[in-house]
């Protein structure tokens, strides 16, 4: 690494007051993308602000039909908390299989979210499920937020909050990961609110996490995996790297298309 | 057997401070006023190196020396050596490029060690060594294996065509007529994936020099320090050998990358000298997978001849070998003496003709990796095998019985003289364990799932108990690959072992003390082993090639005996009888016919009081050494056999089970040896589906680390089921045969011969990974359909 | 440079440290604790967990300013006094271990296991739960019997003759 100035704000007040003074600060949440970039010496920012201290940024809460959970809350918090797991199944179980064990005790939601990094899984889920990330600057849907690879609608200075999460009716996440780094190679997340239905894909896009319309209106017909029958993903726009080609991953995007619908309906 | 004698699973004694944070490897040691080294590694497989700037580099805070591979030319400090001499066809010696620590004038490969920075701290080092400007010629790479012969660009200049040596064993004559007069002949193009051994400890090193005495130390990560020793002290020049300690502590795996004497190593502990300090040195895990001798890498063409009944009558292979951009310390004797002697596998083959291509590329420099060259040969062997099977309609287990080796001794057509094996007690017994009768209903269970399950055999041979002196003399080698042992009796009973081999996971310290335990009756807390530190023992050969017990522990028989004997002459005095009567057991010596005995620890303490001894004939003490040297390869064998089920949906294979049966001869320490084997397949099993080191056309490396190099994890594969069977090995003391690479050995090809099987087509390729699979099993629903 | 304090194995210890300091280095090079690893440099060997808080987490992906007013165990806290934690025990008792390079983060993540998954765990869930700690030697089928064993022997039964469930076929 090369060196830094560190500084640990207790909110995010203070964290955002430090970042618009700080000559080239960036956030560190759980640091489990940042560091080791760092550490390869190909991030240098000249000030960490580290968010761990920052209370105002963690917790779960059920907010009417909101699920909202603070930026700093970690993967493990997720995948364990009860409300998450009464209201959508379907994020706890994604949570929970994040990167491992000890990666999902320090990772956290905010972090994933603002690295928008397109074998993760987060931004699956907060697109099929119509999310809202608040920073302390507005709010932003997810489908707005998102906007490249590594790329997010984040303007300098600006911290995630929270994320809320509308509660769907029916919910599921199923991912093919990849054999070496067990990152996503594809990942699907299927919601279903009302009458919509959500299918987002990472892992896959050239551009990052993206939605899927046919699928979307085949299930919104019929809420069931059968629906799928016979649905293919184009292989155009899809992502190729040594682990997988273009069309091993839109196969597999039907494949894990299926399983996520199965989930959500408990078949 | 007595709870911690030979055949008794003890615990392991080094275990205590492992599982207690209290290990010492290389990079837990730091000395006093230690400096810190940085490598500066080529960004380019294959350019000339015009100018290297250090001025700025050298200013920079923190710096104590840079230096490039002139410096080392100056102090007229040698290459690095290829100690296996191999010959062409025509007997003309192989073309062998020159090998610098730091390189002279062009880099090779991606990670080439252009220069080193050492300075106060690591990071200090790092800075410096940004700061150092290179003027590269970029030249074009040569990557490709089975091309590399064919390319324009040269990486050697000696060594034209890039070709190493062009090599050859067996009857080429014979091997050609009985393939005219064969029935039936299977033919198969296999890949042997290029592997990244990856022990989980990287390399390290810290080279120390004491102005005083004009001595130097060097700590490092070694399997073979008294090799590393010979070799920098006799060939690279750093020191004589009475001013060169090598110590080589806890060691966190090596799996033959650890044998190798590296530009690393060499460079600290001459630096060390350079700049007045101790220089450290740690690898990362990016400059692991970049310069870490690889392992494997062959493109072979074989075919297997058979009569009208499915007798084997010959085998015909052509290999071509990557060995990288440079020669490794032992790299031209692997795809050579321990690949092609092991062709005829378990089965009577009467005539075999192997010839292998050595190709330099511009790709990390290959040596021996877990099996070493004979994984490559069992590969061969076990695919041809069970394909022809496949293409006579016949059950693979019935076909290779039929074709087994039954009479001992028995010569092979490519040097060896198995000495003795009951390869069909194994096969037997390996059937039973997987429940090969229940496999069909298995299958048609799986079927019902939608999924593909396939059964897969491996009848596997190795040759371990490396090796007779002369025999590898004779074969280009050069050292001999004998062990030493001394047995250090103290007053009081206790006893040290010093030993040649070296442990780095193997639990010498357990296996070796209870040796030293059963055959002088003492107790197994009285038994320290020691090694890996040439000031103490004085010469070995090191740990490889499953060598350890069959060696190892043999020349510590051996130097046993020389201590009962001498203890005989003392109890002789003591127990004033004659020495033809003393009886040593059972930790007592006892005069014939008597109740007069002397216990062991008291025929110690005697040996050192010695005031009973008179006159010259009896010298006080009790302490004695051996070296052993085998008369024979030792020749482990067994058969593994995996069923596996296929996802066709997704090409995710699953591991179900997994039978093992193997012939270790006779067995130490029975729960060490199945630990042995079970890290074994891990490496096999990693090899056939997760693992491959990929080049680009450019030669970048592009698995350079554990998030795209695939490594096995325990979700990756299942529980095991060892089973064994015995034949003691005839040639050494111990009946002890050697199981540190069966695994790794007979697992790929039984993975496979599973998938293969379960596909019903031969068209998959190491790693069979999802994807590969997925896309092979399409061709498989396609036909399946059609039927 | 900034000051750092916090409690490692019970201790007090206090430093002032360079802000890139990785707890992993913290701890082997400040404290000389150097039962942590280091095995590979983008977070998946799992040779430096250590428990940060009670929870396993990678040392060489964490700052050790990130630690202010923590508490760390490592490898070299678990054992009480002179008698070892029923884990270690465990990996010894079953063979858990051949180099010993993985063994300390192993160890670490596997009592982490035991605390959030309790003392009855199937091969299954032990074997997924590995997911981010890399062994070479093993093959893993040592290391998965002694987990077992160890996690029944943290509810006070022996580690000995303890062989995981196998898991039904699915």
């Amino acid at each position: 690494m090369y060196a830094f100035n560190y500084h640990r704000p207790a909110t995010a007040r203070q964290a955002a007051s430090l970042l618009a003074k700080k000559e080239d600060a960036k956030l560190l949440a759980g640091g489990h993308t940042l560091l080791p970039t760092m550490k390869q010496r190909l991030a240098s920012p000249g000030a960490l602000v580290d968010l761990s201290s920052c209370a105002d940024l963690k917790g779960i809460a059920r907010k009417g039909r909101n699920l909202v959970i603070g930026a700093m809350t970690t993967h493990a918090e997720v995948a364990s908390s009860p409300e998450v797991q009464q209201a959508i199944p379907a994020l706890a179980y994604l949570a929970s299989h994040i990167g491992d064990p000890h990666v999902r005790h320090r990772g956290t939601i905010g972090g994933s979210v603002a690295n928008n990094d397109p074998a993760a899984d987060y931004p699956a889920a907060l697109l099929a499920l119509g999310a809202t990330v608040v920073t302390n600057k507005r709010k932003l849907p997810a489908d707005e937020f998102f906007s490249g690879l590594y790329e997010t609608a984040l303007d300098e200075g600006e911290i995630i909050i929270k994320v809320s999460f509308p509660v769907a009716s029916k919910a599921g996440y199923a991912k093919f990961r990849n054999p070496a780094s067990r990152y996503a190679l594809v990942g699907v997340f299927v919601a279903k609110r009302g009458s919509e239905v959500a299918v987002a894909i990472i892992g896959a896009g050239e551009g990052g996490v993206f939605r899927w319309p046919e699928a979307e209106a085949a299930l919104k017909a019929r809420f069931a995996v059968k629906s799928l029958d016979g649905l293919k993903h184009t292989a155009k726009g899809i992502n190729g790297d040594i682990h997988a080609d273009a069309e091993y991953r839109a196969h597999l995007i039907g494949v894990m298309a299926k399983q996520a619908v199965a989930q959500a309906t408990g078949k | 057997m007595s709870a911690t004698g030979i055949g008794a699973s003890v615990r392991r004694k080094e275990d205590h401070r492992f599982i207690t944070g209290q290990g010492r490897y290389t990079d837990d040691i730091n000395r006093p006023g230690q400096a810190h080294a940085y490598f500066l590694r080529s960004p380019h497989a294959h350019a000339t190196l015009k100018t290297i700037d250090t001025k700025a580099a050298a200013a920079m805070p923190g710096v104590l020396g840079i230096f490039t591979g002139d410096d080392l030319a100056a102090d007229k400090v040698g290459g690095l050596i290829c100690g296996w001499m191999i010959h062409n066809k025509d007997g003309s010696p192989m073309r062998a490029g020159p090998h610098p620590a730091l390189a002279q004038g062009k880099v090779r490969y991606v990670g080439d060690h252009v220069a080193v920075v050492v300075a106060e701290t690591l990071a200090q080092a790092r800075d410096a060594a940004e700061a150092i400007i290179v003027d590269y010629g970029v030249l074009p790479a040569v990557v490709d294996t089975a091309t590399a012969a064919k390319s324009k660009t040269q990486v050697h200049a000696e060594a034209p065509d890039n070709t190493v040596f062009n090599w050859h064993l067996g009857d080429k004559g014979a091997t050609d007529v009985a393939f005219k007069a064969a029935k039936h002949v299977t033919k198969l193009d296999i890949v042997n994936n290029r592997l990244v051994p990856n022990p989980m400890e990287p390399r390290a090193a810290v080279g120390d020099y004491d102005q005083g005495e004009g001595a130097f130390t060097l700590y490092t990560t070694s399997q073979n320090p008294h090799v590393a020793r010979l070799v920098l002290s006799a060939f690279i020049g750093i020191a004589p050998e009475n001013k060169l300690r090598v110590i080589a502590p806890d060691v966190g795996g090596g799996f033959g990358s650890k044998i190798f004497i590296y530009a690393e190593e060499t460079v600290c502990v001459w630096a060390a000298k350079k700049v007045g300090r101790p220089v450290k040195w740690t690898s990362d895990r990016t400059e692991a997978f970049l310069s870490d001798a690889h392992g494997r890498d062959h493109v072979t063409h074989a075919e297997l001849a058979m009569d009208g009944d499915g007798k084997m009558l010959a085998m015909r292979v052509h290999t071509t070998a990557n060995l990288g951009a440079y020669l490794s310390t032992f790299s031209s004797s692997v795809p050579t003496y321990l690949y092609a002697p092991l062709l005829s596998g378990q089965y009577d083959i009467p005539a075999i003709y192997c010839e292998v291509d050595a190709v330099y590329t511009n790709t990390a420099p290959v040596d021996a990796y877990r099996g070493a060259g004979r994984p490559e040969a069992t590969f061969v062997v076990e695919r041809l095998v069970e394909v022809a099977a496949r293409e006579l309609g016949k059950d693979p287990a019935k076909f290779r019985t039929q074709n087994f080796v039954r009479k001992f001794p028995h010569q092979t057509p490519v040097i060896m003289m198995y000495d003795t094996g009951n390869y069909s007690a194994s096969l037997k017994k390996a059937l039973e364990i997987i429940d090969y009768k229940g496999f069909g209903k298995r299958r048609r269970d799986s079927a019902r799932n939608g999924k593909l399950r396939g059964i897969g055999f491996s009848a596997y041979i190795e040759a371990c108990g490396i090796a007779p002196s002369a025999a590898v003399g004779s074969l280009g080698a050069g050292v001999g690959l004998w062990e030493s042992a001394e047995v250090r009796v103290n007053p009081v009973g206790t006893i040290e072992v010093l030993t040649g081999s070296h442990s780095h996971g193997q639990g010498h310290e357990t296996t070796f003390a209870q040796l030293v335990s059963d055959r002088l009756g003492v107790p197994l807390e009285n038994v320290s082993i020691v090694h890996g530190d040439t000031d103490k023992v004085q010469m070995g050969m090191g740990t490889y090639g499953s060598r350890s017990g069959a060696v190892g522990m043999s020349a510590i028989f051996k130097a046993i005996d020389k201590v009962i004997a001498k203890g005989k002459k003392v109890a002789a005095y003591v127990l004033e009888a004659d020495e033809a009567d003393i009886d040593f057991k059972d930790g007592n010596f006892t005069v014939k016919g008597t109740d007069r005995k002397l216990d062991f620890g008291s025929c110690a303490l005697q040996a050192y009081v010695a005031h009973k001894f008179n006159g010259q004939d009896l010298e006080p003490g009790l302490k004695e050494g051996a070296f052993y040297d085998p008369t024979n390869f030792t020749f482990p064998a067994g058969v593994h056999i995996c069923e596996l089920e296929i996802d066709p949906d997704t090409g995710v294979t699953r591991i179900e089970r997994w039978a093992a049966v193997d012939d270790f001869g006779n067995v130490i320490n029975p729960m060490i040896v199945e630990g042995q084997v079970h890290g074994g397949i891990a490496q096999g099993v990693g090899q056939a589906l997760l693992e491959g080191a990929r080049y680009n056309a450019d030669g970048q490396l592009v698995t350079a680390s554990f998030m795209d190099y695939c490594m096995p994890r325990a979700d990756d594969l299942p529980s095991f089921e060892v089973g064994m069977t015995v034949t003691p090995c005839p040639s050494n003391p111990l009946g002890i045969k050697g199981c540190g690479e069966a695994g790794a050995i007979a697992a790929p090809p039984a993975v496979i011969n599973a998938i293969t099987d379960a596909l019903g087509h031969e068209d998959i390729a190491m790693p069979a990974t999802p994807q590969a699979v997925w896309r092979a099993a399409q061709k498989t629903l396609s036909r399946m359909a059609a039927e | 440079m900034a000051n750092l304090s916090m409690t490692v194995n019970g201790k007090a210890v206090t430093a002032t440290v360079d802000p890139r300091t990785l707890l992993v280095q913290f701890l082997r090079e400040n404290l000389r604790l150097t039962g942590t690893h280091v095995g590979c440099d983008t977070s998946q060997c799992g040779a430096c967990v250590v428990h940060l808080d009670g929870k396993a987490v990678k040392a060489c992906t964490t700052l050790a300013l990130s630690c202010e007013g923590a508490s760390v165990t490592t490898i070299e806290g678990l054992a009480n006094g002179g008698a070892l934690h029923p884990m270690q025990e465990a990996f010894r008792e079953h063979h858990g271990l051949q180099c010993g390079f993985c063994t300390p983060g192993m160890i670490m993540a596997a009592v982490d296991i035991v605390n959030r998954r309790g003392n009855h765990l199937d091969e299954k869930t032990i074997r997924e739960d590995l997911d981010g700690n890399i062994c070479r030697c093993t093959g893993y089928h040592n290391i998965v019997k002694a987990i077992a064993a160890g996690a029944e022997a943290m509810a006070g039964g022996s580690t000995k003759d303890r062989e995981p469930p196998r898991q039904a076929a699915e």
